[in-house]
Order: structure tokens, then sequence, then C-alpha cells
């Protein structure tokens, strides 16, 4: 290509790439904590599972940062993007960076994701880059499957015994404050929702709420009070938590750069 | 050996390429070695050029599949075997793969394998959110029920049969 396309993005090319890095990034990171749980789950099948979505998580992953090395035209590769990049530069949801605790806890972060997914990849199949409507086709009928899993631990551990109900409703206490994110203004979301590249994240409020509350209630869970809340992991502010994430997920390629096996 | 694809096209397609298809037949999926790509429903198209190149559309059947890779080289693999140059494999990812695009004999394959095939189509989006009756593959009884959502592949979940008392894998429609 011309060397001016090697310089500088046009207005449009940044936008896409840093939605695609945005999405990428969330899916990512998600993939990274609940491949943490490999070998440690509480039953061989729930291994798996939490090892399934990641794999699922990996793939959306690896499809839109794949994406947007190619806008960006540098030659950067999914690899590069995912193993090279500081924390500041990472774009992903605060809550899907926030540490494993127990399966419980795990459980409420996947379905609050897996709510707010749903009806993302429903609206961004809509997107008018082809790129984003083809994957959010794609992704779209995998987070149902999620959705299933995840809602339906949320029933059975919450409606459960006394303990596991305790559980889930400190998960769902600690990580309650990180969903206002998903609907947040002022990020990457909203200018590509202005471009007509996505749903305005505003826009999925009212459904993923309706969808969340139905199935606490049959949980038999408390909806914890909207609180604010400081971290914008799509404005790249970050708690230290993606730090120690990166540490670990990025140790082989920082220190021995370009390794393979 | 291998029966070639889906007969009904068979007219309307090309001679070079029912070639190609043919050979695809002979293919196998890594992880169900039982079915070849053609069957798991994954060839998107096949495009013979003018001077020869073949073009192989495949979708992946889920994105994180790690078997999407290993599938695209052995297609290359055996269409160098066959002494086509430079066969080039291409991801298809729209109209996402369906559980619905195994093919009838793909179908009964699984099922002498031991891994129930798909229990209904998901054109209709709410079966996604109900639960199938399950028949087992090896008594066919309708009494079983859900082991777990996810198995030992992305495309499948685990059941067990209360009649034959055996746990067996279900093809997930998706």
């Amino acid at each position: 290509m011309s060397a001016a396309a090697e310089t500088v993005l046009s207005a449009s090319a940044d936008l896409r790439f840093r939605y695609a890095v945005h999405l990428g990034d969330t899916s990512l990171i998600l993939a990274q904590r609940l491949g943490e749980w490999v070998g440690h789950a509480p039953a061989l099948e729930e291994d798996l599972a939490l090892a399934n979505i990641s794999l699922d998580l990996l793939g959306q992953a690896r499809y839109l940062l794949s994406y947007a090395g190619e806008i960006e035209g540098k030659g950067r590769t999914e690899d590069d993007l995912a193993f090279l990049r500081d924390p500041s530069d990472f774009t992903n949801l605060a809550l899907v960076e926030q540490p494993n605790v127990d399966f419980g806890h795990t459980l409420v972060r996947q379905f609050l994701i897996d709510a707010w997914q749903l009806e993302l990849f429903e609206c961004l199949q809509g997107s008018s880059e082809p790129r984003f409507a083809e994957l959010a086709a794609k992704a779209l009928k995998e987070t149902r499957y999620h959705y299933r899993f995840s809602s339906g631990w949320m029933v059975r551990l919450g409606d459960g015994t006394e303990e596991s109900h305790k559980r889930v409703q400190a998960g769902l206490d600690a990580l309650w404050k990180f969903t206002s994110e998903f609907f947040a203004p002022g990020a990457v979301d909203e200018e590509a929702a202005a471009a007509g590249l996505g749903p305005d994240p505003a826009s999925l409020r009212a459904a993923w709420a309706a969808n969340v509350e139905q199935v606490l209630t049959e949980a038999t869970l408390k909806k914890p009070a909207d609180v604010s809340y400081r971290w914008y992991g799509k404005r790249n502010q970050h708690s230290e938590h993606l730090s120690r994430l990166l540490a670990e997920m990025q140790f082989m390629q920082r220190t021995y750069p370009g390794v393979q096996w | 050996m291998n029966p070639a694809p889906a007969s009904r096209t068979d007219r309307f397609v090309a001679p070079a390429e029912r070639e190609i298809w043919r050979i695809l037949a002979d293919v196998p999926d890594p992880e169900i070695p039982v079915l070849n790509v053609v069957e798991l429903g994954i060839i998107r198209h096949v495009r013979v050029a003018d001077d020869g190149r073949v073009t192989v559309g495949v979708s992946p059947t889920y994105t994180g599949c790690p078997a999407t890779e290993v599938i695209a080289r052995s297609i290359e693999t055996r269409l160098e075997a066959e002494g086509y140059q430079h066969p080039k494999v291409e991801s298809v990812l729209a109209p996402p793969w369906t559980s619905d695009w195994l093919t009838d004999s793909g179908r009964a394959k699984l099922k002498e394998y031991g891994i129930a095939p798909p229990a209904h189509s998901v054109s209709n989006p709410k079966h996604l959110f109900r639960e199938p009756k399950v028949a087992c593959p090896r008594c066919s009884s309708l009494q079983t029920s859900k082991v777990s959502e996810f198995a030992s592949t992305p495309c499948k979940a685990l059941y067990r049969c209360s009649s034959c008392l055996e746990p067996f894998e279900y093809f997930k429609c998706i």
C-alpha cells in the first residue's frame, strides 16, 4: 500500500481499529480469566464448560484482533496485539479483568457479561461494517449457549443451599458496580454507534436489565443498588488486576520475543 | 470408499469441482474422524479457476474451535497429494455454520459411532432455550438426562442414559 496508508489511518479506519480492539480485548481478557479455572473447577463437567466458553471467547478475540491488525496495516498480528501491548493500551470492560474468587463469583461475572453480549451481538449484526456483522451472527449463537449455562447456574446456586446462595449473592454484590460501564457513554463504543458500526451502548440497557432481573428473581437473589464507580476499562482505565493478568499471559512473548512451539 | 457428497447437487456441479468435492469427502474431521468435512457441513464452496487453482471455502463450526486450522491444513495437504498446485482454503464466517448442515449420512455415522446427533433443527431460535429430547445412541431410549452443557469438544454436550445406564456425548444444536 501507499506510504500514506502506513503512517496515518483515516478517521474511519482508526475508529474501526479501536472498536475491534475494544470488543476483542473484552473477549480475550475474559477468555484468559476462564482459562485460569482449568484443572481447578469444582467438577470435571464445569471445568470443561468454563474451558469451552473460554475457547469461544478466544475465537472472537482472534477474529477481532486479526481484523484490527489488518485495518492498522502495520503488520501487527492478533498475537502482537494480544501479547505485546501494555495494560494502558487495553480497552476491555473492567468487569472481565476482575480476578476469580470462587465458582459462584465466576458464574455471576459470566452471567452478567453473557446477558450483555446477547444484546450486543444481536444489534451488532446490523453493523454497517460486514466484518463486525458476520462475527456478531456467529458469536450470538455461541453466546446463547453460554447464557443458558450461566443463567441456569445462577438459579441452581442462588436458589440452592444456604451456602451457595450466600456465595452467589456475595459475587453479585461485588461485581454489580462494574455493569454500569457496559452502558456508559464517552468511549469508543459510543463513537462506533455514531458511525453506524455498532449499537449505542446505552440502548442495550433495558433489555439487559429485564433479562437479568428475571433470572435474579428466579434465583431468589437480591439485585444490588447501582453505585458510581471509578474504573472505565473501555477508556483505558484499569484496575491493577489487569496488569497481573497480562504479566502472566504475556510472559513468554515478552521474555522470549517471537518464541514458537 | 466414501460416498460422494449430496448427490442431489451433483448434476449442477461442474466436473472439475465435483472431483474436488469427491476428494473432500475423504478428508476426516480431526476430532470426530468418523465424519468427513463434507458430512460435517463446513464446506461452503469449491472453486476451480481457469488456471486450475482450487479454492475451498470452509466455515468454522465454533469461532474458537482449535480443529479449524488442522482442517484447513489437511484439506490443502490432501489436494496437493492429488496433484493440485497451491490449493487455497478460505474461511467463510457468514452465514454462520449451523448443526442443521450436518448431512444425513453424517448423522447416521455419528449415531453409529456412539454420539447422539442433533435432536432438532435450529432454524427456530426458540429451540435454543428449550431442552431437546435426546435419544441414547446405543439403545435409542428417550430416558436420558444432560450431565453437562459442554464436553470434550466445543460441539458436544454430555448425557447419560437411564435405560442402559451408559454415558454418551451429544452433538449440540447450534
